[in-house]
């Protein structure tokens, strides 16, 4: 399988991406206190002592939120080690305790990876529990924090629990960063514990981009965007973030490294002003909590209630389906929207693989095809793959089925789509038969090739003068009972 | 006057806190710290290989709380406190420096 080479940068030059995904974790509390995770509340509603870091307030972690962040680690394929969370300071409002309440040198998950649906593998570095911060709307100067008169702070989404997923810098395509992007989302969505939207900013993605000549294996001065808002804008941003860089390389410059915002409006990122060093931040154990240590049986526990994920889906139809034919983002569709479990269970009963697939894919794009068993939906599949069933007759039951769930059979009577009856059809056969002397000599006396082409002949004749309404295993009985007679 | 710190870096820190310091502040901030760090430099002198890290001198480990919504406080009563409010939100002057 090849993925499309990138158009966009110029010849010569590679990508290399690391991204950072901020997940929200979909708890009804925060991070350390029990002020709901609510997501639209009026301003300020949800807040405590805790979460507005007033004197005197202590911390406790929400075991749900720990469970959640565990389950992701290891959905990552990550170990799932013991952990500590641990202070990072700074001087910021959307933070009232001065710190970020996080984890450091001991994260709960680390070393993992995600494979994409065309087998490149995606390093994740760590996935960590830490809390989100407020939310702080700049007033004046058109909205941007430079030129604000002033700051007004909603702490409600302070303590928020948040993972947040460091992969490797290894995605080499915008292609790549998008469907690793798209891939987590899967897995928050299949394992439940985030809503995952972006644009709600339950799912936030920093990227931090640079580029090197084709063929060096060197990390040079990489930039961070942020104010990504959707997998789109993600590629946009980082393709002009690349090729900013390669034109200073060109003119003999280097990017420095810095912290750059994308204005998804006017297509470009600017420079934001420069971040702390990590020095800077102070990190040290949070001394009100306590380590979190997760037994050997906690962990296998998660592994045993850990649902069926995206990529092992996909592999799992990509075994009943020919390769030839179907390709791999025609299995990664039928994964996204939910339709591998009906495929599987039709191809189980019997139903022709491909065909299966094929209505699926063209025939079944709608939201809401719970009404269709398996074992309805296998016998519209044979009834199609024996010649009952013209395609396009197959089509019109299967959309009569999405919306009232019924079998194919009563349906496919009901207008008129049955097959003949199979003494109508003998006689038809035996007049298309006398009327075609040579071609039937050819069948009953030729080769397996010509008696194979003649069969399609016969079939074909009868499905033309019947419009489609013969049963072609019927059809295919009578012209063997005939030749053997 | 110790080497323990530099006014730099006594610069340095009072910025990454948003303080603003004259110049007879640093001049007298440096020398506290550095007579905090001397202090401090003191305990570096013991023999401590055997001792493990400690964080918390508690031996626990695991303490949850039930994933269960508790009250909030109220948010007049909360922004009535504040030095200054807008539209139920704390307002602050605007922050120099990127959000973390």
């Amino acid at each position: 399988m090849t993925w499309s080479i990138e158009p966009t940068l110029p010849e010569g030059w590679e990508l290399v991406v690391g991204l950072e995904v901020h997940v929200e974790l979909a708890t009804a509390t925060k991070l350390f206190c029990g002020c709901a995770n609510r997501f639209g509340s009026e301003p300020n509603t949800n807040i405590c002592p805790v979460c507005l870091g007033l004197p005197g307030s202590l911390p406790v972690i929400n075991g749900t939120a720990v469970k959640y962040a565990m389950l992701l680690g290891r959905a990552l394929q990550c170990e799932v080690r013991p952990s500590v969370m641990a202070r990072k300071n700074y001087f910021y409002p959307d933070m009232p305790k001065d710190y970020q309440t996080t984890q450091y040198d001991q994260p709960t998950n680390s070393d993992g990876e995600l494979m994409l649906a065309d087998g490149f593998t995606v390093g994740v570095e760590r996935a960590h529990i830490e809390e989100d911060t407020g939310k702080s709307t700049h007033v004046g100067g058109g909205g941007r924090i430079n030129d604000a008169v002033h700051s007004l702070v909603d702490y409600n989404r302070a303590g928020v629990p948040l993972v947040e997923i460091v992969s490797h810098p290894c995605l080499d395509t915008i292609e790549h960063a998008k469907a690793y992007v798209s891939g987590l989302r899967d897995i928050l969505l299949a394992i439940g514990v985030s809503d995952a939207r972006m644009e709600e900013g339950s799912m936030r993605v920093d990227a931090n981009v640079s580029v090197r000549p084709v063929g060096s294996e060197e990390l040079r001065t990489r930039c961070e965007l942020k104010n990504i808002n959707s997998i789109r804008s993600m590629g946009r941003a980082i393709e002009y973030e690349a090729l900013r860089q390669i034109d200073l390389y060109s003119n003999g410059e280097s990017p420095r490294q810095e912290t750059r915002h994308w204005d998804e409006a006017a297509g470009r990122s600017t420079p934001g002003r420069s971040k702390e060093d990590a020095d800077d931040y102070r990190y040290f154990q949070e001394p009100d909590l306590v380590p979190l240590v997760p037994s050997a049986a906690e962990v296998a526990a998660i592994d045993d209630a850990m649902p069926a994920l995206p990529s092992a889906r996909r592999s799992a139809l990509r075994q009943l389906v020919p390769a030839v034919s179907v390709s791999v983002e025609v299995i990664a569709t039928l994964v996204d929207r939910g339709q591998d479990e009906l495929a599987i269970a039709a191809i189980g009963k019997g139903a022709d693989p491909e065909k299966v697939v094929t209505r699926l894919q063209h025939d079944l794009a709608v939201d809401d095809f719970s009404k269709i068993t398996a074992g309805a939906f296998a016998d519209l599949i044979r009834m199609e793959t024996s010649g009952e069933l013209t395609a396009t007759q197959a089509k019109q039951v299967l959309s009569e089925m999405v919306e009232t769930g019924g079998e194919p059979r009563p349906i496919a009577e009901s207008r008129g789509f049955e097959a003949m009856p199979t003494d109508d059809l003998a006689g038809l056969v035996d007049q298309l038969i006398a009327d075609h002397p040579e071609e039937w000599s050819r069948f009953v006396g030729g080769d397996d090739g010509d008696r194979k082409k003649m069969q399609g002949f016969f079939t074909g004749q009868i499905m033309s003068s019947t419009k489609g309404q013969a049963d072609g295993r019927a059809v295919a009985d009578l012209l063997a009972q005939r030749s053997a007679g | 006057m110790s080497d323990r710190i530099t006014r730099d870096e006594v610069i340095h820190v009072a910025r990454l806190a948003r303080l603003e310091l004259a110049p007879d502040e640093v001049d007298a901030f440096t020398e506290q710290l550095a007579r905090v760090l001397e202090h401090a430099a003191d305990v570096e002198s013991l023999e401590v290989d055997d001792v493990a890290p400690t964080s918390h001198p508690l031996p626990l480990a695991n303490v949850y709380r039930a994933d269960e919504v508790t009250p909030s406080i109220d948010r007049d009563e909360v922004l009535a406190q504040a030095p200054f409010a807008e539209d139920h939100m704390f307002r602050v002057p605007p922050v120099l420096g990127e959000e973390p």
